[in-house]
């Protein structure tokens, strides 16, 4: 689904990843964890595409099978990854399908192909409400794709049933996108909105920060109900072992100094919150 | 001073406009009278969609009786040269109401240009407008309230903002208060500021493209201008001419 190699980058021309790689395959969680600084909302802005987050090296390939690729302008194949494509496709190769160049990519056209960057911190935009914002946004999605637009009662019924499943109701998501949101309902709004636009792999940057236990357990049971899908993965990035209890991952890593340093199963998230990463960072 | 002499640069009116466009327009014809008696209220709104290579000089003269209110309503985009001149007095207990939008690209010059004078007492006048300049145009506001010194607890707002989409285009924003009373509001505001670069990524992580994410915002910065306009037809033919405008300069 996405396979990061050797990324590296600069923001303000300060390196901050060095040498970064990891593979995501479909139906896996994986939970970054790391110490302030170590770059994680860094690796998330740059797959984001944020305009400032310089790449300097590396590959980031994502599998993506819903794109159209003479729709999104920029989108590279290689020649025999489009030939499977064409229907010549056999045994092993077939995972190739779809694979482009992620980083060759604008944030929109990343967005078009499945890639979904849930914010540490959601932007506020006043005067523009959450439902046509969704609206707009999904159906921008969808004419990349070759789709056709959702119906303004199609949107509504989706919205809804999204909304539901984080506990948000209707008159919230015709206020003005997060304006006037504690940090709470900023965070359950992310997810309304990963409900919403439906991605193939979310890499939610801190999703956890700024709820309360109650919340917490609201949007840890939405990610499993949205993402916890054998054709979709999750990113998770987190300071704290607490989310992992509610969105159980498959692989934690380590993120430390630009890289990553360790990786493991569930436990090794218990252990960090036990020993603290300067601990295990050095073991 | 000859009335029909090509205004210069000292004229402080004149001093961001396009003069070597007015040249060719000159002279403007003679302001439009409107006459608003005591106690009627008017609504009057302007449509400024002139061809792109004209030079449109819409030049108004407001008289509100006391007790009398009027509000008008701007759109102002079209033409190389735009201007919209209004002069208002007001009665006793008279009320204006200005609320305009400048949406301006390419080499465009779009001026609002208003004087308010507050005559007599208890008059109250408000204007808001909204700029959104792109390319190499220049968007003018230049606003000034005059208080007369018997017009006790007169009370004037101007608010102005102006959204610039390049670095190569201008606004100018000009409030000017001349107040000989002494027990009066006279309030007001500018500000000139650029799109919110973290809101357009955010928007763009959505999957909207650049064009639409900005013109979403900048009908939410224009947003409200027209709601005052009772006639259904005529707000929404407004709405509409805003939104190609925006929709052009994406």
């Amino acid at each position: 689904m996405l396979q990061i190699t050797n990324l590296s980058n600069t923001v303000a021309d300060k390196p901050i990843l060095k040498g970064l790689s990891l593979t995501i395959q479909p139906g896996e969680i994986h939970a970054i964890m790391g110490p302030n600084g170590a770059g994680k909302s860094t690796l998330a802005y740059t797959l984001g595409g944020r305009p400032g987050y310089e790449v300097t090296g590396g590959t980031v390939t994502f599998q993506s099978n819903s794109v159209r690729p003479e729709l999104v302008e920029g989108l590279s194949f290689s020649g025999d990854k489009r030939e499977e494509k064409d229907g010549a496709s056999t045994g092993s190769a077939r995972t190739d399908v779809g694979a482009i160049d992620l980083l060759a990519l604008d944030p929109h056209e990343r967005a078009a192909a499945g890639l979904f960057l849930g914010f540490q911190y959601p932007v506020e935009i006043p005067g523009v409400s959450n439902l046509q914002f969704l609206r707009e946004s999904l159906n921008s999605q969808r004419k990349a794709r070759g789709e056709a637009p959702l119906s303004g009662g199609e949107f509504i019924k989706l919205a809804k049933e999204k909304a539901a499943l984080l506990g948000m109701d209707m008159d919230m998501l015709k206020r003005p996108v997060n304006v006037g949101f504690s940090g709470g309902e900023k965070k359950r709004n992310e997810m309304v909105q990963m409900g919403i636009l439906d991605p193939k792999l979310a890499i939610l940057d801190e999703t956890d920060s700024g709820l309360d236990i109650d919340a917490l357990r609201i949007v840890g049971a939405g990610i499993n109900a949205i993402m916890r899908k054998p054709d979709k993965a999750v990113l998770l990035i987190t300071h704290y072992q607490r989310l992992l209890d509610y969105v159980k991952p498959d692989f934690v890593h380590v993120l430390a100094g630009g890289r990553i340093v360790k990786s493991g199963g569930p436990e090794l998230a218990l252990e960090l919150e036990r020993e603290g990463y300067a601990e295990v960072v050095a073991a | 001073m000859n009335a029909l002499a090509l205004p210069t640069r000292r004229d402080e009116a004149w001093r961001y406009s396009d003069l070597d466009a007015l040249a060719t327009a000159w002279p403007a014809a003679a302001p439009e009278l409107i006459i608003v008696r005591a106690g009627d209220s008017a609504a009057h709104v302007l449509l400024q969609d002139a061809p792109d290579d004209a030079v449109a000089i819409r030049d108004y003269r407001v008289e509100i009786a006391a007790g009398g209110s009027c509000g008008f309503h701007v759109l102002n985009i079209g033409g190389k040269l735009g201007r919209v001149t209004i002069s208002v007095t007001l009665g006793e207990g008279a009320h204006f109401a200005l609320h305009g939008a400048i949406i301006g690209g390419c080499e465009q010059t779009l001026e609002i240009v208003t004087t308010v004078h507050h005559a007599a007492p208890g008059a109250t006048s408000e204007q808001v407008v909204r700029s959104v300049l792109a390319g190499r145009a220049t968007g003018n506001y230049l606003g000034k309230i005059a208080v007369a010194r018997d017009a006790q607890k007169t009370d004037a707002s101007q608010s102005v903002k102006a959204m610039l989409l390049d670095r190569t285009a201008t606004a100018n924003a000009k409030p000017e208060l001349e107040i000989y009373a002494d027990d009066v509001k006279c309030a007001h505001g500018a500000t000139v500021g650029e799109l919110d670069k973290s809101a357009l990524f955010y928007m763009a992580s959505r999957g909207l493209d650049p064009a639409t994410a900005q013109t979403l915002l900048l009908r939410a910065f224009v947003a409200g201008v027209f709601d005052g306009i009772a006639d259904d037809a005529k707000r929404e033919r407004f709405e509409a001419a805003a939104l190609a405008k925006l929709e052009a300069l994406a």
